[in-house]
C-alpha cells in the first residue's frame, strides 16, 4: 500500500522517473509520427508505445501494481469487454461490404 | 447502534434522506408510480388497436391533450364527437412506455427499490457504503424521469422513435426525442451511482462470518446486476452523446448521407453508420435483460426458501449461473440484429452465445422449480406470486429460442411474437416478482403484514388476465402481424386475427382493475395492517434479526453470521429455521 | 449528520486491500473505461468503413490526423496533462508525509496545469471552428483561384471531388437578408505556404456543401470534437474537485488527516485516468 512515510519518500525518486520516461515516450511518438512510416507500422509503434505510458501511468501514479487481485479481475473483465465492443463490430462491416479490403488499402498512404 | 434520526428534521428524514431504506421506499413508490403510468399509456394504445380509429372512452380522452396525443373526430355511425388516438401520437406511446417501463419503473423498482431497501440489511450493514451518494442517485432518477415525462409538452410531443430510438429515424425525429436523450443521459448517470454504490457496499460492508457463499441470493443477483450496470450503460450514454450531436450539432455519427427528407438532402457530412446505434444500443440493452430479471429470480429465490420451508437446492449452482449469465450477457447483443445484414458469421457466433446463455436460466429456473420438491409448501401470497412466476418466467424464457436461431428469427423478427416473449419475461416474470417482494417485505419496511385476503384476490386476477394480455401475442406475431402496428385491421393477416387483439384489450382493462385489491391493499396495511415483531415469516436471512421497521443504523446489535442464507429445517434443531445471525 | 458509522470508511478492507472511496473510484474509472471504449470502437468503426477521400476531412491526402489538427499544441497539452499527473501524486505523497502545505500547494500546481491545458484546447477548437472546407459541385476556377481535386475510389467507380479549403472572409447577403454568396480565402497551396493571400467570390448556388472544421465537418471532426469534448468536460470536473480541496481542505486536515489524504488519493486516481485517456488520445487521433 505504501502508506507509511517512509514508505513513500522512497516512493519519491521513482514518481519522478516515470515522469522522465513519460516525456521521453511522448518525444518518441512525436518522432515516429513524423518519419511517416507506412500507416500499419505507424499503428502498432503508436499503440504499443501509448499502451507503455499508459502502463506506467496505471502501475505507478495510479499503484496498480499494489492492488490485490481482485481490482485487477474487474478491471480485467472491463477491458476485455472493451475489446470485444471494439472488434466485433468491425466484422459487421467486413461481412456487410465487399469494398471493406479495398478501404483497408486506402489507409495506406497514397 | 444508537441513532440521532428521531431528530431529524422532516425533509432530511424522508424527502433528502441518506438512509438506505427511506431512499428504498422513494425508488419503489416513484417506480410505481411511473408503473402505472406506463401501464395507462398502453391500456391507451391498447383501445386503438382493438378499436382502430373510434373516439377513445372518456376516461382516456379527457386526461390527454390534442392535438398533438388525441383528434376531435365526429363517429360516423352514431355522429358523436370524441378523440382518436393519432399515428404520431401512437408511437410516442409506444416509445414512452418502452422507456418508462424499463428505465423509470422495472430497473429503479427491482434495483432502486429492492436492492436498497434489503441489499445492505441482508450484508448485516448499516447502510449503503455511500448513503449521500445514494441520495444523490435518487434525486438523479427522479429530475431524470420527469425531464423524460416533459416530452410530452414539446412540439411534436415525447420521443416517437421506439424505445430504441434506431437512426436515421430518430435522428430526424421531433423535439421530444432531444428530451428522451437528455433524460437518458441523467438517468443513466444515476444508475451508474447507484451500481457503485451496490458494488461497493456488498463486497466491503459484508459483517463478520458473512462470506461471499453465505449470502443469500438475492444479494448476489443483485451484485451481478450491479456489474451489468456499471460495465454495459457507458457505451449508450456515449451513444446517446452521439445522437445528441447528430440532432443538434449537425455532426453524422449515425447518418451515412444522401439522406432525403421530403425531397431535400439533408446536409451532412455522411459517412456515418445506423449500424454502430444499434451495436452501442444492444451491448446496454441485452445486458439491460438480464438487469429486468436477475433481481427478480432473486426475490423469488428467498420468498421460495422462505415458504417451503427448506434450503434452496442447488444454491451454489444458482450462484454460478448468476454469475455466467451475466458475464455472457455482454457478448450476446447481436441477436437483436440478425435482420439487419451484417453478415452469416457474426449471425452464428451470436446464435451460438444465445444458445449458450439460455443453459445458465434453465439451471436457475430448474433449481427453483426442485427446490419445491417434496416441500410443505405454506401458500402465502408473495409464495403464489412466486409459484406463477415459475412457469410464466418459463414460457418467457423458452419463446425466446427461436428468436436466438437465425432461420427462425426471419419469421417472427418483429412481429408480435417477440412483444409476446420480453413481455413474458418482464411482466408476468419480473413483476410478478416485484409484487412477491413487496407483499415479502413490507411487514420489514412498515412493521405490518399486508391483508393476505385482498392479496389473494389481487394475485388471482392479475394471474389470470396478465396471461390473457400476452398469450395471443404468440399467435398474433406467428400470423405476422408486426409490433408497432398503429392498426393491425389494415392487412389481411392482421384483420383475420383482430379477435385476439380485442381479447388482449380487455385483459388489460381486467388487469388494471385486478390492481384496485393491491392499492387499497398497500394503504389499508401501512396503517391498519395487523402489526408484527421481526420475523414475522420466521425467515433465516439477516434483514430479518433487525427491528421492523429498522432504525436508522438497522441493527441494535452488529450481527455474527454463524450459517448459511437458507437453513430451514435443519435436523436436531428446535424451530424449522435457524437464523443467520447468532444472537 | 447520522451517528451511523460505516465500516471501511477510511482503513482498507481485508480481502480487496482498499476502503471504501478507493473501490468505488476504481469501479467508477472502470465504467470510465467503457465510455471512453464505445467512444474509441465509434472511431475505428466510422474509419475503417470512411468512404475513399472522406477521412479526415473531404479532400484529404491520407488519413491522417495532423493535416488538419496542431500536433505542437496537442504535444504541449501531453506535456501539461503528464506533468499535472505527477504534481497530483506529489500532492498525495506529501500529505501521506504530513506536510500539508506542500500538498496543498502541489494540489495548486495540478489546478494551473489543467487551466493550461484547457486554455491551449480553446485556441485549438477556435481554430477549426473559423476554418472552412467548401466543395463544389463541377470545377471551380475564378479570380485565379481553382478548386482542388481529389479522385475518390468508390464501390461505384471512381469520383472526382472538387474542394478548397480557407477562411470565409465575409457573407454577402441581399436586402432581405438570404445569402448570396461568400467572400472566400483559399488556404495557399500545399508547398506554396509563402505565396499571397487570393481572395474569391463564390455564389452560393455553385456550392455542394460550406462546413467549418467544426463537428459537422467531417465523421473525423465529429469524433474529434466529442471525444475530445467530453475529455474537456471531466478535466473541468477534474479542477472543480480539485479546487473545493484547495479551498476547504485546511478543515477536515485537521479533523481527520488520514481521511483527507485518501479523499486526495481519489481525486489521483480519476485525474491519473483522466492523463491516461489523453495518452491514447493524442496519437490516434493526431498522428494516425
Amino acid at each position: 500500500m505504501g502508506s507509511s512515510a517512509e514508505e513513500i519518500r522512497g516512493h519519491l525518486k521513482k514518481y519522478y522517473m516515470v515522469f522522465g520516461a513519460l516525456l521521453v515516450l511522448t518525444g518518441i511518438t512525436v518522432a515516429v509520427a513524423e518519419m511517416h512510416v507506412s500507416i500499419g507500422m505507424a499503428v502498432v509503434i503508436a499503440l504499443f508505445v501509448a499502451s507503455i505510458k499508459g502502463s506506467l501511468v496505471a502501475c505507478y501514479f495510479m499503484h496498480l501494481m499494489e492492488e490485490k487481485s481482485m481490482l485487477i479481475w474487474i478491471l480485467a473483465m472491463c477491458v476485455l469487454f472493451f475489446l470485444v465492443l471494439l472488434l466485433v463490430p468491425m466484422f459487421t462491416i467486413h461481412e456487410q461490404d465487399v469494398g471493406f479490403m479495398q478501404r483497408m488499402n486506402g489507409l495506406s498512404p497514397r | 447502534m444508537s441513532d440521532t434520526s428521531h431528530e431529524l428534521p422532516f425533509w432530511k428524514k424522508y424527502i433528502f434522506s441518506v438512509d438506505h431504506k427511506v431512499i428504498g421506499i422513494q425508488y419503489t413508490i416513484t417506480a410505481l408510480l411511473f408503473l402505472a403510468f406506463g401501464f395507462f399509456l398502453m391500456l391507451v394504445m391498447r383501445y386503438q388497436l382493438a378499436y382502430p380509429n373510434q373516439p377513445l372512452p372518456g376516461v382516456f380522452a379527457s386526461v390527454l391533450g390534442e392535438p398533438v396525443i388525441g383528434e376531435v373526430v365526429v363517429n360516423e355511425a352514431t355522429g358523436e364527437k370524441g378523440k382518436v388516438l393519432t399515428g404520431d401520437g401512437y408511437n410516442a406511446f409506444g416509445a414512452m412506455h418502452g422507456t418508462i417501463m424499463v428505465f423509470l419503473a422495472i430497473v429503479p423498482l427491482a434495483v432502486g427499490g429492492f436492492g436498497n431497501f434489503v441489499l445492505p440489511l441482508q450484508c448485516g450493514a448499516p447502510d449503503m457504503a455511500f448513503p449521500r451518494l445514494n441520495m444523490a442517485s435518487y434525486w438523479m432518477y427522479l429530475p431524470g424521469g420527469i425531464l423524460m415525462l416533459f416530452g410530452f409538452f414539446v412540439k411534436g410531443g415525447a420521443a416517437n422513435s421506439g424505445w430504441t430510438s434506431y437512426p436515421p429515424l430518430s435522428t430526424i425525429a421531433t423535439t421530444g426525442q432531444t428530451i428522451w436523450l437528455l433524460g437518458m443521459v441523467v438517468l443513466i448517470t444515476s444508475s451508474l451511482l447507484g451500481s457503485v454504490n451496490f458494488i461497493v457496499t456488498v463486497v466491503q460492508l459484508r459483517v463478520k462470518g458473512l462470506s461471499f457463499f453465505r449470502l443469500p441470493f438475492f444479494v448476489w443477483a443483485q451484485l451481478v446486476t450491479a456489474f451489468l450496470l456499471l460495465l454495459a450503460f457507458p457505451p449508450l450514454e456515449a451513444a446517446g452523446i452521439l445522437q445528441l450531436m447528430d440532432r443538434v450539432a449537425d455532426t453524422s455519427f449515425f447518418d451515412p448521407g444522401g439522406l432525403i427528407i421530403s425531397g431535400v438532402e439533408r446536409n451532412t457530412a455522411g459517412g456515418g453508420s445506423p449500424l454502430l446505434w444499434q451495436h452501442l444500443f444492444w451491448f446496454l440493452a441485452h445486458p439491460e435483460v438480464y438487469v429486468l430479471i436477475l433481481p427478480g429470480l432473486g426475490i423469488i429465490a428467498e420468498v421460495i426458501a422462505n415458504n417451503t420451508r427448506k434450503p434452496l437446492w442447488g444454491y451454489k449452482s444458482l450462484v454460478y449461473s448468476a454469475i455466467f449469465l451475466g458475464f455472457m450477457s455482454f457478448i450476446v447483443w447481436a441477436h437483436h440484429m440478425f435482420m439487419t445484414g451484417m453478415g452469416t458469421t457474426l449471425s452464428t457466433f451470436f446464435q451460438a452465445t444465445t444458445m449458450i446463455i439460455s443453459v445458465p436460466s434453465v439451471i436457475i429456473l430448474t433449481c427453483l422449480i426442485i427446490s419445491l420438491w417434496g416441500a410443505k409448501i405454506r401458500f402465502t401470497t408473495p409464495m403464489l406470486f412466486a409459484l406463477s412466476f415459475l412457469p410464466m418466467f418459463a414460457i418467457g424464457g423458452l419463446t425466446g429460442l427461436p428468436l436466438g436461431l437465425t432461420a427462425a428469427d426471419i419469421h417472427l423478427h418483429d412481429t408480435y411474437y417477440v412483444i409476446g416473449h420480453f413481455h413474458y419475461v418482464v411482466a408476468p416474470g419480473t413483476i410478478f416478482a416485484m409484487f412477491a417482494g413487496v407483499y415479502y417485505w413490507f411487514p420489514k419496511a412498515s412493521g405490518r403484514r399486508m391483508n393476505e385476503w385482498l392479496g389473494r384476490i389481487h394475485w388471482f386476477f392479475s394471474f389470470i388476465f396478465i396471461n390473457a394480455i400476452f398469450m395471443p401475442f404468440f399467435f398474433m406475431g406467428m400470423a405476422g402481424v408486426l409490433r408497432r402496428q398503429f392498426d393491425q385491421t389494415e392487412t389481411l393477416h392482421g384483420a383475420a386475427v383482430q379477435g385476439l387483439s380485442v381479447m388482449a384489450t380487455w385483459a388489460a382493462i381486467g388487469l388494471a382493475v385486478a390492481q384496485l385489491p393491491f392499492v387499497i391493499n398497500f394503504f389499508w396495511s401501512m396503517f391498519a395492517g395487523e402489526r408484527v415483531g421481526q420475523n414475522p415469516w420466521n425467515a433465516t436471512t439477516l434483514e430479518w434479526s433487525a427491528p421492523s421497521p429498522p432504525p436508522h443504523g438497522n441493527f441494535d446489535t452488529v450481527p455474527v453470521v454463524a450459517r448459511g442464507p437458507y437453513e430451514y429445517s435443519v435436523p436436531g434443531e428446535k424451530d424449522d429455521f435457524s437464523m443467520q445471525a447468532t444472537a | 449528520m447520522s451517528a451511523t458509522v460505516i465500516p471501511y470508511d477510511v482503513k482498507p478492507h481485508p480481502l480487496t486491500g482498499m476502503y471504501n472511496g478507493k473501490f468505488g473510484i476504481w469501479l467508477f474509472l472502470a465504467s470510465e473505461i467503457m465510455l471512453f471504449g464505445a467512444l474509441f470502437s465509434t472511431y475505428v468503426l466510422l474509419r475503417v468503413g470512411a468512404p475513399d477521400g472522406t477521412w479526415p476531412i473531404i479532400g484529404a491526402e491520407t488519413t491522417r490526423g495532423d493535416q488538419i489538427l496542431n500536433v505542437g499544441l496537442a504535444a504541449l497539452n501531453t506535456a501539461f496533462l503528464i506533468t499535472s499527473s505527477v504534481t497530483m501524486v506529489l500532492a498525495w505523497a506529501n500529505l501521506k508525509m504530513g506536510d500539508f502545505k506542500k500538498g496543498q500547494t502541489m494540489l495548486l500546481v495540478t489546478v494551473a496545469l489543467a487551466g493550461a491545458f484547457l486554455v491551449v484546447k480553446y485556441f485549438e477548437y477556435s481554430s477549426k471552428l473559423h476554418h472552412y472546407a467548401v466543395t463544389f459541385d463541377e470545377h471551380f476556377e475564378r479570380d485565379g483561384v481553382e478548386s482542388r481535386t481529389f479522385k475518390a475510389s468508390t464501390d461505384n467507380g471512381d469520383r472526382t471531388i472538387h474542394y478548397l479549403w480557407g477562411h470565409v472572409e465575409e457573407t454577402k447577403k441581399d436586402s432581405e437578408g438570404t445569402i448570396l454568396g461568400y467572400v472566400f480565402a483559399p488556404d495557399p497551396e500545399p508547398g506554396h505556404e509563402g505565396a499571397e493571400h487570393k481572395k474569391v467570390e463564390i455564389q452560393k448556388s455553385e456550392i455542394a456543401r460550406l462546413t467549418t472544421w467544426g463537428p459537422e465537418g467531417s465523421s473525423f471532426l465529429g469524433c474529434y470534437f466529442v471525444i475530445t469534448g467530453l475529455h474537456g468536460l471531466h478535466i473541468v470536473g477534474g479542477i472543480v474537485v480539485m479546487l473545493w480541496f484547495v479551498l476547504t481542505g485546511s478543515k477536515m486536515w485537521k479533523s481527520q488527516p488520514d481521511k483527507y489524504a485518501n479523499r486526495i488519493e481519489c481525486t489521483g486516481l480519476y485525474w491519473h485516468f483522466v492523463d491516461l485517456v489523453w495518452i491514447f488520445l493524442f496519437p490516434v487521433l493526431y498522428l494516425l
